[in-house]
C-alpha cells in the first residue's frame, strides 16, 4: 500500500528534494554550472559564441543555440547506459534547446555558434529538468544576454497524488504521471512541456501551479549561486 | 529587420482567415484507406488535405523483455524520408523525426492502446511485439496528427497471423483474431501564431509557427500525452486555451476513424 500522507521519501506534496548549485566549475568552457537535486547531478558547459561550421548551418542575423544532453555512461541507477546516445537524448537534445531559446537574445552573434554540453553524473529522475537547470545557470555564467533564467523541475502524480519533484521510484510507478515543466518564472512563459500518464484537465491546471511555486524556489538557488561567483566570495 | 512572410500571415489570420480560407479551428478533409499494405498484418493510410501518411503493423513473436515478463510490447517508429518533403534528407534519423516518433509512441502507449498482458502467450518464454512504422509519403503539414491516427487506424485492422507447430509463424494466413485494442489515443495538435491558436497547420504555416502544443486524448477526454514544441513559451492560460481546443477536435478525428 501506498502511504498516503507522506511521499516514499517523506516529502510533502509540494516539496523539492535538496538542491545545491555551483557556478564556474569548468574553467576552460566560457560559462559552466553544476546543478544537484536530490541524488541527480547535472554540469553544464557553454562554449562560444564562436564561429559555426560548416558556413551553411549560420544563421544571417542571429546566432544559433546547439544543445547536447548526455548521460554518462555509469549515471543510471540500473545497466551500464551505452556511450554514444540514444533516440530519447537526441529527443531530450531537442526539447532542451526549446526550452532555453525563448529567453536568450542572440541577435549580436550572426554567423556564432552557442554550444551548451550537459552531462549528468548521477540521476535520480529529474535529469532533463536538472540539465536545463544547470544549462541556465551556464549560459548567465558565459555573459550571454538574457531576459530571465530558465528554471526546470518535473512534476506529476505518484501514489495518486500530485506532487513536485519526482524522484525515481515515483516516476517509475504504474499509473504514475510524470510532466517536467520549464519556465520563466518572471514572464511565466512555459518553455518545455511533456507529459505522459493518464491527467485530467483539472489534474494539469494544478500541476502548472505546483510548478511554478517549484521553479521560484530552484530560482533562488540559482541566483544565489550566480551570486555567489561575481560577488568576489569565491 | 522585418519578416514579410509572418507578417503577411498574421494579416490574414487577423481577419479570421487562413491562406486556404479555413477557420481556425478548421481540419482540412480527412481520409483513412484501410488495409494498403498485404504484408504488413495491419495498414493504413490517412490523408489530412495533400498530408498522406502511410502505417503499417508487423507481429513478431519473441521472448518477453525480463522485467515485464508477462507482458508483449509495442514499437512506433517514425521514417522522414526524402520523398515526402525537399526539407527532408538521406542519413540517420534527425531529431525531429525521433522527436515525432516518440511523441506518437508516447501516446499509443501511455494511452494504454493495447493490452500489453494480452499480447503474452507465455510467460517468460513468448509474446508478440506489435511494430508500427509510419512513413510519410507526402508532407504538406501537421504529420504528428496524421502519423497519431495512421498508427490507430493501422492497429484497428490488425489480425494476428496462424501460429503452426514449434512456435513458427506462418505470416501467409491469418488468424482472424483482431488485436486487444483496449484504448484509442489520438494526438491533436495546436499551434500559436502570433496571438492565434489554429488547428492542422499546413506547411506555410508551420514555418511561422511560434509554440505549439501536441497532445494524446483518450476517449473520456482525458489527457495521455504532451510536447510542446516551437520557439516561444506559453502561460498557463494559453496552455489550457490549447487543450481545451485539443480535446475539442479529438472528438471530431475520433468520427473518422470509426466510420
Amino acid at each position: 500500500m501506498v502511504n498516503v500522507t507522506k511521499r516514499i521519501d517523506g516529502r510533502k506534496q509540494d516539496e523539492l528534494r535538496p538542491m545545491e548549485a555551483k557556478v564556474g566549475i569548468i574553467k576552460r568552457a566560457n560559462g559552466s554550472a553544476m546543478f544537484k537535486i536530490g541524488n541527480t547531478i547535472a554540469i553544464a558547459a557553454v562554449y562560444g559564441p564562436r564561429e559555426l561550421y560548416p558556413g551553411f548551418l549560420q544563421h544571417p542575423t542571429k546566432g544559433i543555440l546547439r544543445c547536447e544532453y548526455n548521460m554518462m555512461a555509469f549515471s543510471g541507477s540500473g545497466d551500464r547506459v551505452k556511450p554514444g546516445g540514444s533516440r530519447r537524448a537526441k529527443e531530450i537534445s531537442l526539447v532542451t534547446q526549446r526550452a532555453l531559446l525563448p529567453v536568450l537574445d542572440l541577435s549580436a552573434y550572426a554567423g556564432a555558434v552557442i554550444d551548451v554540453f550537459i552531462e549528468l553524473v548521477q540521476t535520480d529522475a529529474g535529469t532533463r529538468c536538472a540539465g536545463i537547470t544547470a544549462a541556465a545557470m551556464a549560459l548567465a555564467d558565459a555573459g550571454i544576454p538574457m531576459k530571465d533564467l530558465i528554471t526546470a523541475v518535473s512534476v506529476g502524480k505518484a501514489g495518486g497524488k500530485l506532487v513536485t519533484d519526482l524522484n525515481y521510484l515515483e516516476d517509475s510507478e504504474e499509473g504514475g504521471v510524470d510532466l517536467p515543466l520549464a519556465m520563466s518564472t518572471r514572464t511565466g512563459q512555459v518553455t518545455l512541456l511533456q507529459m505522459d500518464g493518464i491527467l485530467s484537465k483539472e489534474e494539469l491546471k494544478e500541476l502548472l501551479a505546483l510548478g511554478k511555486k517549484a521553479s521560484e524556489k530552484i530560482k533562488e538557488v540559482q541566483v544565489k549561486a550566480l551570486l555567489d561567483k561575481f560577488s568576489g566570495k569565491e | 529587420m522585418v519578416d514579410v512572410v509572418k507578417e503577411h500571415m498574421l494579416s490574414i489570420l487577423k481577419k479570421g482567415k487562413r491562406s486556404d480560407a479555413r477557420g481556425f479551428e478548421d481540419f482540412r478533409e480527412i481520409k483513412i484507406e484501410y488495409n494498403i499494405s498485404k504484408s504488413a498484418e495491419g495498414s493504413a493510410k490517412v490523408s489530412i488535405g495533400d498530408t498522406e501518411v502511410i502505417a503499417g503493423v508487423k507481429l513478431e513473436l519473441t521472448e518477453p523483455f525480463p522485467d515485464t515478463p508477462d507482458e508483449g510490447g509495442i514499437m512506433i517508429n517514425v521514417e522522414l524520408r526524402p520523398m515526402s518533403s525537399p526539407d527532408f534528407e538521406l542519413g540517420p534519423p534527425s531529431h525531429e523525426a525521433i522527436e515525432l516518433s516518440r511523441v506518437v509512441d508516447r501516446a499509443i502507449r501511455e494511452g494504454h492502446a493495447l493490452d500489453f498482458k494480452k499480447l503474452c502467450l507465455k510467460k517468460g518464454e513468448s509474446c508478440w511485439m506489435v511494430i508500427i512504422d509510419i512513413y510519410p509519403v507526402n508532407d504538406a503539414g501537421n504529420l504528428f496528427d496524421a502519423a497519431g491516427l495512421a498508427a490507430m487506424a493501422a492497429l484497428q485492422e490488425t489480425k494476428f497471423p496462424k501460429i503452426e507447430e514449434n512456435n513458427v509463424v506462418n505470416y501467409k494466413e491469418s488468424s482472424g483474431k483482431k488485436l486487444p485494442l483496449k484504448a484509442m489515443p489520438l494526438c491533436c495538435t495546436v499551434v500559436k501564431i502570433g496571438d492565434y491558436f489554429i488547428v492542422d497547420p499546413d506547411n506555410e504555416e508551420e514555418k511561422e509557427v511560434d509554440a505549439k502544443l501536441v497532445v494524446g486524448i483518450l476517449e473520456d477526454g482525458n489527457l495521455c500525452s504532451m510536447q510542446k514544441t516551437g520557439e516561444m513559451g506559453l502561460d498557463a492560460n494559453e496552455l489550457e486555451k490549447m487543450v481545451d481546443l485539443a480535446i475539442k477536435k479529438t472528438k471530431e478525428l475520433r468520427k473518422v476513424l470509426s466510420k
